[in-house]
């Protein structure tokens, strides 16, 4: 992975520095909470609605076991014993003490991270496919370019006040796994018939209120020219991106009022002056930086059929696991594994300091010494031999990592929702564990097989309920949570927004609701086919007609709050729900 | 008192905005140095351009290129607005004021302007910072240095660290 050099270390300490330097006059009352905000929001901190949450960025995904070490200790230290990955591949905590901030972010700098711009509007991290360099369908590691543009955007003088936050995702896959097309810039490396590498570059995708896939911009800009053309972009954004209304900021909009056309044409005006010139990038820098991406030292095995063992041998926990939480990989004999951060009862992505700790250990033990966090905010284990996966289940299962959900119904994408952020209309925690907790049955999981549930407690969605096979809304009515159900969403290759069902449902609605839509799918589908196929091939109108045939019923005890309480708009002194509380 | 290329120095300049009713083409310019609104100097280029102690100013959402070529050659100083430090127009405009037009004269930043925006605002092309008046100047002085070394080009910088240095092979 990428190592810090002196230049990277010093500008990350100044940084450190400065932020110290920030919260010091916030502190001493010099420093207003309206001129404070936006700069603690460029470290990624966040004031939620017990405490400050801070927001680690971890560039493109890429772990090393050190640096989920300090995550432990960070939980450890200065919060409550648990993270929260995100579903742009961060972490975030939620319990920081404002004056602890300048002190975590110089323990981070010593394992080479940070917080910079994770939040605010400006570039924030750049995500990345999970798989990057040890998947099979991969044609260039996207990983050198990710981490040449994070160089590149990190406080880059002209847009550190754009318009609205601006979100890179980029892959190097021919099965895009990074939602490029659901991101204000996305980018898929590609290789021309001539054997170039470059770029195809979507713009204005994006999720929150106004969901748009975005649009290709350019078929093809070679790697060279990769910093300038995006520069354009961002420069034609910040200078006509809408600034007086933040529902209407993001590039989407622009893209959309001018279209793509005009757009591109104005981007390509700014290009030429720029293009070929020192911000080029050069064939020894890419080369610096690839160097830090090479493969690790692979045995030369040949690959098992361990599945067909596991089966033989009757081990049918074994023989789940390996069928969904274990990927294929590019090098005979080793495979991926992807450490589930979904178990029931436990809120989506989140992971306490002895899991973090146990997860670093295992990469060492099995990986090579690194992790990836996913934007389905789970952990993975790129490079294990499969030789090792028996080991590895047996470890990862007594740690409560090894739920064989990965890309079912229970390994759901899920905001924080009302229990910590500030923005959410609804609770989406307490959700997910109730739905988790109605369809905890490996069998009926995997007879449902691959699906998408994406929670998210407000139309910000974070949980990219647009593009789950079935998304949840949370929204508000006059006070109480409610949510809205859309089906037909997807991510990948074949990204689409899905489609809202009808009118939305109490909390205690929804595990019935979910039946109902199971159902027409199980009545329906042919053999192989996932959920979203048969959406896709039947339609909208048989799955809207059984959720509303007949009253669903609201199993309020589900909801395991107290009603009058939220009536009354008494705010969340408490989260609702947490194992940890 | 303003920052003037790294030091605090006298204000030699007043700026005039137009208060409501008055307009570009009959307000009246006091003599004196003085950095009018882009609308009035159009409005009345044909005088002021006479004066050598004239400059303009840009709100954050006018053009650079309503200036010509003739004007970014003669103006001593071109002003750019901050109506809110989060407003980040003003950048690209500096950017492009130095970049594309390649004014060479004083680029000032006026409005909204808080210590912590002033180290973007040095490295897009501004070279004088009016201080917001109510904050401390010689403390948002210290906003120049806060950090020694840049990833990216800009103005004042115009080579990527990596065309620049010899970076560890990490």
């Amino acid at each position: 992975m990428y190592r810090y050099d002196q230049f990277d270390h010093q500008i990350v300490a100044e940084r450190v520095a400065q932020f110290r330097g920030q919260v010091e006059r916030r502190l001493s009352g010099e420093l207003t909470e309206d001129e404070f905000r936006i700069l603690r929001l460029q470290n990624g901190l966040y004031m939620q609605i017990h405490a400050y949450m801070l927001r680690i960025a971890v560039p493109y995904g890429l772990l090393s076991a050190a640096q989920v070490r300090m995550f432990a200790h960070i939980a450890r230290k200065y919060d409550r014993d648990y993270g929260h990955f995100t579903t742009r591949q961060n972490i975030q905590f939620n319990w920081i003490k404002l004056p602890d901030a300048p002190d975590i972010l110089a323990d981070l700098a010593t394992v080479e991270m940070h917080a910079i711009q994770t939040s605010g509007n400006c570039i924030r991290n750049i995500t990345c496919d999970e798989f990057a360099g040890v998947a099979q369908d991969e044609i260039v590691d996207p990983r050198p370019y990710a981490e040449i543009l994070r160089q590149w955007s990190t406080f880059h003088p002209e847009f550190g006040f754009l318009p609205r936050k601006f979100k890179f995702s980029i892959t190097g896959a021919s099965d895009d796994r990074a939602a490029i097309a659901v991101h204000d810039i996305g980018l898929a490396v590609v290789k021309s018939d001539q054997g170039e590498v470059g770029f195809r570059v979507l713009v204005g995708g994006g999720l929150g209120r106004t969901p748009v896939i975005g649009t290709e911009i350019c078929p093809f800009v070679p790697w060279q020219d990769v910093i300038t053309y995006v520069e354009s972009i961002v420069r034609v954004y910040n200078q006509y991106g809408r600034r007086d209304n933040m529902y209407k900021a993001r590039i989407k909009i622009l893209v959309k009022a001018l279209g793509i056309e005009e757009f591109r044409r104005q981007v390509e005006a700014d290009w030429q002056f720029t293009r070929g010139g020192p911000c080029t990038i050069t064939p020894q820098e890419l080369d610096r930086v690839t160097a830090c991406f090479t493969a690790p030292a692979y045995e030369s095995l040949t690959d098992i059929d361990i599945e067909l063992d596991a089966l033989q041998s009757d081990n049918k926990a074994f023989a789940n696991w390996l069928q969904r939480n274990v990927k294929p990989h590019k090098v005979a004999g080793y495979a991926s594994v992807v450490l589930s951060l979904k178990k029931t009862g436990i809120a989506p992505g989140d992971a306490t300091s002895a899991q973090l700790d146990a997860a670093a250990e295992l990469a060492e033990r099995f990986s090579f010494g690194e992790l990836r966090a996913t934007h389905m905010q789970n952990l993975v284990l790129a490079d294990v031999k499969q030789s090792d996966l028996f080991a590895l289940w047996q470890a990862a299962k007594s740690l409560g990592l090894a739920t064989p959900n990965i890309g079912l119904l229970t390994d759901i994408i899920c905001c924080p929702g009302g229990d910590f952020c500030t923005l959410a209309n609804a609770r989406s925690i307490p959700l997910a564990r109730a739905i988790a907790e109605c369809f905890d049955d490996i069998d009926f999981l995997h007879d449902i097989g691959e699906i998408d549930l994406n929670i998210s407690g407000c139309v910000n969605a974070c949980a990219h309920h647009h593009i789950g096979h079935i998304g949840i809304l949370g929204v508000d009515k006059d006070g109480e949570e409610w949510y809205q159900v859309s089906i037909g969403g997807a991510q990948g290759n074949d990204s689409s927004i899905g489609k809202v069902i009808g009118r939305s449902f109490s909390f205690g609605q929804i595990p019935e609701v979910l039946a109902r839509l199971l159902t027409v799918y199980v009545e329906n589908r042919y053999d192989d086919e996932r959920f979203i196929d048969t959406v896709r091939r039947i339609g909208y109108e048989p799955f809207k007609t059984n959720v509303y045939a007949t009253p669903v019923e609201d199993d309020k005890e589900l909801a395991g709050i107290d009603y009058e309480l939220l009536k009354v708009g008494v705010p969340y002194d408490m989260p609702y729900y947490s194992p940890r509380f | 008192m303003i920052i003037k290329n790294k030091t605090i120095v006298e204000d030699g300049w007043c700026v005039l905005r137009l208060a409501d009713g008055q307009e570009p083409d009959s307000v009246t310019v006091p003599s004196g140095p003085v950095i009018v609104p882009l609308a009035v100097w159009l409005a009345q280029r044909e005088t002021l351009k006479a004066r050598i102690d004239v400059g303009v100013w840009l709100a954050s959402s006018e053009r650079p290129e309503a200036l010509g070529a003739d004007d970014v050659a003669k103006l001593p100083v071109i002003a750019v607005d901050f109506p809110k430090f989060a407003d980040g127009r003003g950048y690209t405009i500096a950017y492009l004021l130095r970049e594309r037009s390649g004014f060479k004269g004083e680029l000032r930043a006026i409005g909204d302007v808080l210590r912590d925006q002033l180290y973007y605002m040095q490295r897009v092309g501004f070279d004088a910072f009016a201080v917001r008046q109510d904050k401390d100047i010689n403390d948002a002085l210290k906003a120049l240095s806060d950090f020694s070394e840049n990833y990216q080009a800009s103005v004042d910088q115009p080579q990527p660290l990596f065309r620049r240095v010899s970076r560890g092979a990490a």
